[in-house]
């Protein structure tokens, strides 16, 4: 078998760190606990990341990247501003359902913990490349005469709240039908909050 | 002892004008040592060979023709429509400087008549005025005003028989490759996204809310300074763009957002790499740039 170049080997660590952090919580989740998961020695996972800060940052940037090259890739197609929203949520939540971990971090770790993330990731560095897209997709659709023109943070706490809390609500067992079935009338309701009138 | 060179002729003739440009060159400080190099066949108010009416009864040749003002075909100066007499003194004149946005692009004046009114080559950003056909000869200074410092600098490579090189609206990149943007004061607030909220304050970036267009505006405003102490961003007010094809946009003082995001992006920077740049700078708070540079109240 090929051997693991640094790079792939980092991934590797994230993508079982991703696991325990979302499901343990930040605190919770210790450096031996995550180089026993991944049978690594504890110095040698210090080789790749110096603390468990530094793991964690990492760790959001990556996802951050995960979500913007997804809706980069919205953004690029050549649909309309309501087939956009349809498509980010769908996304969102196929994510949420494939990769439960990632949302989970995003949600519980990262937006949990503020004060992990503080000296490292002030502000919005360290979602940028997500925020950034949709940022992007706003810009476009305000442009184009579909989205009604206001704030950016009025339109993404109403766009992203809306989907954290449809994921988190479902996390907790609490929605009663599975959560691609809410895709539509989700989609619908964005749109119709955000249109232009 | 060496003779004196003989001084370039130079004929300025205005159309639809407010005057600006004149008044512009006759702030330049070194205006005295600019006329020991030229002299003015006819020019509107400083002392010169020929009235107008002289001027017009038999065009003579010239070193310079230095037009002000927007074209109209049918205007007319001492009886004489610009139709026949701009082409006649054209083709009579070694050199044509289109003086001031109007000139250049039609300008302010161009928004009372937009169907007759043009630059003498441009109308706005196509090549369809009266000399279009002779634009390799025509330096376009736009500018609302021009900057005096800038006839001068033409006239002076003129005299030296120096080339010109322009860009693709014939201004000389010694003068408009530069942005506003380049020397403004307030390329630090700029950086690190901090916004000016009033006019004439020395502190803030003008670009985020009061409109300011210079960061796609070519002109060496912060480079050569008006009045040589000053200029616009300096001073607090946002640049309007005067310099460019698209002068006089509308509401010069607000810069036009979609969700909070500038319409315009600066000059050659693609919006996913600006949003990506300006969301990491406004992450972070930097005290000094927040605060008053002279606080009268400390």
């Amino acid at each position: 078998m090929a051997r693991l170049s640094k790079e792939e080997r980092k991934v590797s660590i994230m993508t079982k760190a991703l696991e325990l952090f979302s499901k343990e919580g930040f605190y919770q989740t210790t450096m031996p606990a995550i180089a026993e998961k991944i049978g690594m020695s504890v110095g040698n996972l210090y080789n790749y990341f110096t603390s468990k800060e530094m793991l964690a940052k990492d760790l959001i940037l990556y996802i951050a990247n995960i979500l913007g090259e997804e809706i980069r890739r919205i953004n690029e197609s050549p649909i309309s501003t309501q087939e956009k929203i349809e498509a980010i949520v769908h996304m969102y939540f196929r994510i949420a359902k494939e990769r439960p971990e990632t949302i989970e971090y995003f949600l519980r770790v990262y937006l949990s913990n503020r004060e992990v993330f503080q000296n490292c990731c002030e502000g919005m560095i360290c979602v940028s490349a997500f925020v950034t897209e949709l940022m992007i997709f706003f810009e476009e659709g305000v442009r184009a005469g579909d989205l009604k023109d206001q704030d950016f943070f009025s339109a993404f706490g109403l766009f992203m709240g809306y989907l954290g809390g449809m994921v988190f609500l479902n996390g907790e067992k609490i929605l009663p039908k599975s959560l691609e079935s809410y895709e539509h009338t989700i989609s619908d309701n964005i749109y119709n909050a955000l249109k232009s009138r | 002892m060496p003779s004196n060179p003989a001084k370039l002729k130079v004929i300025w003739l205005q159309g639809i004008t407010c005057n600006g440009n004149t008044h512009s060159f006759l702030n330049d400080p070194a205006l005295g040592t600019l006329l020991e190099t030229i002299e003015f066949i006819h020019h509107p108010l400083l002392p010169c060979q020929k009235t107008l009416k002289e001027l017009v009864k038999k065009v003579p040749k010239s070193d310079i023709l230095i037009f002000e003002g927007s074209y109209n075909a049918a205007f007319e100066r001492a009886g004489v429509e610009m139709r026949t007499l701009l082409p006649a003194l054209a083709h009579k004149a070694k050199h044509i400087i289109s003086m001031g946005s109007c000139a250049s692009f039609g300008g302010i004046f161009k928004e009372n008549d937009p169907e007759h009114i043009s630059g003498i080559v441009f109308d706005r950003e196509n090549a369809s005025g009266p000399l279009k056909s002779m634009q390799e000869k025509v330096i376009t200074l736009s500018g609302c005003p021009a900057h005096p410092k800038w006839l001068s600098f033409v006239i002076d490579m003129i005299s030296a028989g120096r080339e010109i090189l322009v860009d693709e609206f014939r201004r000389p990149k010694e003068l408009y490759a530069y942005l506003v943007h380049n020397g403004c004061l307030r390329n630090e607030y700029f950086e690190w996204k901090v916004d000016s909220e009033h006019f004439g304050t020395k502190e803030g970036c003008l670009f985020y809310a009061q409109g300011c267009q210079g960061p796609f505006t070519h002109g060496s405003c912060n480079k050569i300074l008006w009045n040589e102490v000053s200029s616009k961003t300096r001073s607090g007010t946002p640049c309007v763009g005067c310099t460019e094809p698209t002068f006089p946009k509308r509401e010069l003082f607000t810069t036009k957002t979609y969700m909070s995001i500038p319409s315009e992006m600066p000059l050659g920077i693609p919006k996913r790499s600006y949003l990506a740049l300006a969301g990491a700078a406004k992450s972070f708070h930097i005290k000094r740039l927040e605060e008053r540079l002279i606080d009268d109240h400390a």
